[in-house]
This record gives structure tokens, C-alpha cells and sequence, in this order.
């Protein structure tokens, strides 16, 4: 765990100093919210529904994008081999930049989240503290998935491309029980999500097993 | 044909060792024993597989045959502890360009669980010449800063193996002698060092051995001094150029 947050310390100041991950995945989000918001231009009584596919909606595509960053400064003059010499453990480098992806999901949907509210007039202040669980336990099985799919990617030509039709269908399962949760937190509290909870949970725990499992195999030769 | 020391007395063992990409061979059976305070030379033309080699030794690349022992060490049992005896310097500099010099060489420092880490850093701060850009982010720096700061990171834990690719690139001419007294020293005091290069001149007077590696395969200079240039010429033009 020490060598992840080392992993995660480095991460965060580069992205601290640079800011081109959150700016590029804040931006986006903010366009996905009003682009979709505005085509759908619901009636007061439709907006509620729509929140939950929006906020998920941008949620993925601007993880897409961070994701691919994420790897990008390991590419950068063979990091990821300076690292690897170290003999730390691989799951440690896997741990620290899910870890540090979550952080960022984190920091896009604390401007994303309120945006939703304010457009589609959902009020988040009751169930605040329901969302943040279902929106950590979202951002934790995407960005399990996504830091594999985004190693294996980081040094094949197509990257950009070949990574969202890599990861998109594996994350099907936490998108739809991820909207499902937040639609029942919005309606009045994560009780009514039943099996959409535990289906969020249960890849979580799928996803973070395999990949710390799978990782050290797509990192090394 | 020699492999250079005994076997039992290696720190780099390897036997038939090879290497493929695709089922394009890249390295052929090469047998290469390397002992504590030698200091190898590999020379070959670009694409021979010099990089490969140093990447194999480096744990980087795993083998497609034959065997290998690094310290005495399995690589496949006992991959951490050979890697924490073993520096490694690429064609690229493996330092994040939007941290400083100095934070970089942290974050090896403290993977590498070096002990005061800060003095440490100070004295590879000072060995590289970058006291005055040690807090700059390493994006600002020339080539031949990044490849300072980069042989900094694999001295970090004073390896007993040192693998450098082509470590003159970009390095000026104090740089350069600075670089070829520091292997002298590390030779001396016991460290193996293998690097590749395109010129033996820079090293002439300090390489314990020359090998020149051709499609694959390795040839060691067997005429003495094996670091003269002049006699690694004719060897080169024999296994390179008449082939």
C-alpha cells in the first residue's frame, strides 16, 4: 500500500502542475451535461428521470478520457519501465492509478453533479451523502476496469480509439446498475435500489479483483 | 568462442539465450557471463539487438529461450531481488517531464526504500551537475541533462549491475568524462556495468571486454585490448560490415 500512494502522490502533483486532465475531463462533462440536457429539453415532471442516464453518461466519457491520460505520462520516456526496474510490486502501480482516477472522477463530478441539479432541477441536497456512496462505489469499479484496459492500450498505436471499445462493453454492468442506484437515490434513498446496489458492489469487487490479478501481466513483456 | 568469467563467478549467466518478436528472432543463442568490477562494451549496428539484450538483462523482456541467472539470482522466482541490485538506463530518460529533477529522483528513492534518502539525492544532485536545475521541472531540460539525471536515478540504490543504453547520448564533453570516471569507479569498486554503444572511443581506456552483436548475435573482440579502438574497428568491419 506504501508504493501505491507513492504511485498516487506522484500522480496527483503532475496533474496538479499540469491541470490538463481535470481541465480537459471537467470541460467535457459540463458540454455532455448542457448538450444533453438541452436536446432532451424535458418538461419539469421528465427532467428527474433523465438526470441519472446524464450524469452516467458524462461520467464514462470523461473517464475515457482520463483513463487514456493516466498512461500517457508513463509512455512519456518509458516511465512505466523506470518503474517497473524498481521492483515494486505491479499491483501497487495498479492500486495508485486507480486510486488516482477515482480521484479525478471525484474532482469532475463535484462541478458535474451540482450542474445536473441545476439544470434539470433535481434537488441532490437531501440525499447527498446516498449519492456520494453510490457515485464512490460507480467511480471505483470504473476506474478498476478502465486502469487495466488503458495499460494495455497505452503502447498500441489506436490507443485512443481501441480503448473505449475495449472498456464499453465490460463497464455495461456498472453503468446500468450505476443508474439505476442513483435513480432510486433520487426518488428517495438507496433502500429502493434492491439489486442494483448489489450488483454495483459485486462488480466492484469483480473488477478490482481482476484486475490487480491481470495487470502485472499486461504491464510486463 | 569466450563468454568472458566462469559461470559460478557471474553476475550475468546467460546460456542460448534468445529473443523473439513476432517469431522474428532478435536475439540468437547468446552466452554472456559477466563478473563483479567488468565493465562490457556491446557495439553493433541499430536494429542488431543491443536494446533487446539490455532489456532482457533488465528484466523488461522476458526471454524466449535458453537461461539465464542475474547475482547468482532466478529471475523468474526471484525477480524483486534481483531488480533492487540492478540500475537500468534506457534510450528514454523514465523521468515524469512535469516533475522536477529532485522529485523524480524522490519517487525512486522511495520506491527504492533508500535509506536518507535526502543526502542521497543531494550527492546525485551534485555527481550530475544539476545543482542549478535540480527544482526545475525535467521538461526544461537539454538531452543531455535528462540523460544526467536519468544514470542519477539508476545509481539511486547503488546497484551492483548497471545496464546503460548508449549512456553517451547527448552528453557533452565534461559530461562524457565524467560519466567514464564514475564507470571506472563502479568498476573498481566491484560493480558490473553492460552498455551499448556506437563508439568505443569515449570508453576505450576502462571496457574490461568488447562484444559485438550482429543479427542477433554476439561476438566478443578477442584480440587485447579489447577497448582499443583501432582493434574494435577491424573486429567490427570483420562481424558487421564484410557479412
Amino acid at each position: 500500500m506504501r508504493d501505491a500512494l507513492i504511485i498516487l502522490r506522484k500522480d496527483l502533483r503532475i496533474e496538479w502542475r499540469t491541470r490538463e486532465s481535470l481541465s480537459t475531463i471537467v470541460v467535457l462533462g459540463v458540454l455532455l451535461v448542457v448538450t444533453l440536457s438541452m436536446a432532451h429539453d424535458p418538461t419539469p415532471e421528465e427532467a428527474p428521470g433523465l438526470a441519472p442516464g446524464i450524469l452516467w453518461a458524462a461520467f464514462v466519457f470523461t473517464g475515457v478520457l482520463g483513463a487514456q491520460r493516466s498512461f500517457h505520462v508513463e509512455r512519456e520516456q518509458d516511465c512505466l519501465a523506470s518503474l517497473l526496474g524498481t521492483a515494486i510490486d505491479p499491483g501497487a502501480i495498479y492500486a495508485g492509478k486507480a486510486l488516482g482516477m477515482v480521484a479525478l472522477l471525484g474532482a469532475m463530478q463535484v462541478v458535474v453533479v451540482p450542474l445536473v441539479s441545476i439544470m434539470l432541477r433535481v434537488p441532490i441536497a437531501p440525499v447527498l451523502p446516498e449519492l456520494l456512496v453510490v457515485l464512490a462505489l460507480g467511480d471505483l469499479g470504473f476506474a478498476s476496469l478502465a486502469t487495466v484496459f488503458a495499460a494495455m492500450t497505452a503502447r498500441v498505436r489506436a490507443r485512443e480509439m481501441l480503448l473505449p471499445i475495449l472498456l464499453l462493453p465490460f463497464l455495461t454492468p456498472v453503468l446500468i446498475a450505476g443508474v439505476k442506484t442513483t435513480e432510486a437515490v433520487l426518488a428517495g434513498g438507496l433502500l429502493g435500489a434492491g439489486d442494483a446496489l448489489g450488483v454495483l458492489i459485486a462488480f466492484d469487487v469483480i473488477f478490482v479483483v481482476a484486475g490487480g490479478l491481470l495487470f502485472p501481466f499486461v504491464v510486463r513483456d | 568462442m569466450s563468454t568472458g568469467t566462469s559461470g559460478s563467478d557471474a553476475v550475468i549467466d546467460s546460456h542460448g539465450l534468445t529473443r523473439e518478436f513476432g517469431g522474428r528472432p532478435v536475439l540468437r543463442s547468446i552466452d554472456l557471463s559477466v563478473a563483479a568490477g567488468e565493465i562490457v562494451a556491446l557495439l553493433g549496428p541499430n536494429g542488431a539487438g543491443k536494446t533487446t539484450l539490455l532489456r532482457v538483462l533488465a528484466l523488461l523482456l522476458r526471454p524466449s529461450g535458453g537461461t539465464l541467472r542475474l547475482l547468482g539470482l532466478d529471475p523468474d522466482r526471484e525477480r524483486a531481488q534481483i531488480l533492487r541490485r540492478v540500475g537500468y538506463v534506457g534510450h528514454e530518460s523514465g523521468c515524469y517531464g512535469d516533475l522536477t529533477g529532485a522529485e523524480n529522483l524522490a519517487v525512486h528513492a522511495e520506491l527504492r526504500h533508500v535509506p536518507d534518502p535526502t543526502r542521497r539525492i543531494a550527492e546525485l544532485v551534485a555527481w550530475s551537475g544539476l545543482h542549478d536545475a535540480a527544482w526545475r521541472p525535467v521538461r526544461t531540460y537539454s538531452r543531455g541533462m535528462q540523460q544526467r539525471l536519468a544514470l542519477a536515478r539508476a545509481l539511486m540504490h547503488d546497484p551492483d549491475v548497471l545496464l546503460l543504453d548508449e549512456p553517451f547520448t547527448g552528453l557533452d564533453r565534461a559530461g562524457a568524462e565524467s560519466l567514464v570516471h564514475l564507470l571506472e569507479a563502479l568498476g573498481r569498486a566491484g560493480h558490473a556495468v553492460v552498455m551499448s554503444l556506437h563508439d568505443v572511443t569515449p570508453v576505450s581506456a576502462i571496457v574490461t571486454r568488447t562484444g559485438i552483436l550482429h543479427r542477433g548475435r554476439l561476438t566478443w573482440v578477442e584480440q587485447e585490448p579489447a577497448g582499443d579502438p583501432i582493434v574494435v574497428a577491424a573486429a567490427y568491419t570483420r562481424i558487421v560490415v564484410e557479412t
